[in-house]
């Protein structure tokens, strides 16, 4: 699937979106494999509260399943208006 | 109704004249629009605004039927900018059209509201101190509680 970074989260973890290939069934399992490969996603998802996800482009919680999944995004909370 | 998620400047003026004239039974027309603000002691050299494509049209989308439906309006109008504006240029702008004011102004706020924290922008205030993005506000999301 295609994993997505927004803002503050796309400048810590350097990249605007990757492909990664997962066996994550839900948010959660997914944050957790990510945290797991390097410092700077560890940094990224330090504090799930101040962060926010949409999987295929609806916001939702990290205990949403994403076995369906083509794109899940990652962000800080929206400040548009 | 219609979206619009655009780089470009907009005309406020030709956009609230068109949207105003073809509404023949509906009395009130409110519009509102977001401004750069400078920052007082700091001096703003400009705002860069990043947005989700995709998600932006939908989320837009989504807020605008809700209020057509929650407002009974007769149209609603809203156009969000992204991309590097600097301070006075107009950031978005909403219009909704309802047979009488209360509705029009009540939808108006609702949709701002929404626009805040329920679409996907991320503002950043570029000054000479440096870049900084700008934090939601606990504010913001209290506000959807009350529609």
């Amino acid at each position: 699937m295609d994993v997505l970074y927004f803002a503050w989260v796309r400048e810590r973890i350097g990249l605007p979106r990757e492909r990664v290939e997962t066996d994550a069934r839900t948010v959660m399992d997914l944050v957790t494999q990510l945290r797991a490969r390097e410092e700077r996603y560890a940094m990224a998802f330090s504090d799930l509260t101040a962060l926010r996800v949409a999987v295929d482009q609806q916001l939702t919680d990290f205990d949403a399943s994403i076995e369906q999944a083509r794109e899940v995004a990652f962000f800080p909370p929206m400040t548009g208006g | 109704m219609r979206v619009s998620v655009q780089e470009q400047a907009f005309d406020l003026g030709a956009e609230s004249t068109a949207f105003a004239a073809g509404h023949r039974d509906m009395g009130a027309i409110v519009t509102f629009t977001g401004v750069v603000r400078d920052l007082p002691d700091d001096p703003m050299e400009a705002m860069e605004i990043e947005h989700y494509p995709g998600m932006t049209e939908k989320a837009l989308q989504d807020i605008a039927e809700q209020a057509m439906i929650r407002f009974a309006l007769g149209d609603a109008l809203v156009i969000h900018r992204f991309g590097r504006l600097t301070p006075g240029e107009m950031i978005m702008m909403v219009a909704t059209a309802a047979r009488h004011r209360k509705d029009a102004f009540a939808a108006a706020e609702f949709l701002m509201d929404y626009l805040k924290s329920r679409a996907p922008f991320w503002k950043r205030e570029i000054s000479a101190k440096g870049a900084e993005w700008v934090a939601a506000r606990d504010e913001d999301e209290e506000a959807l509680s009350r529609w």
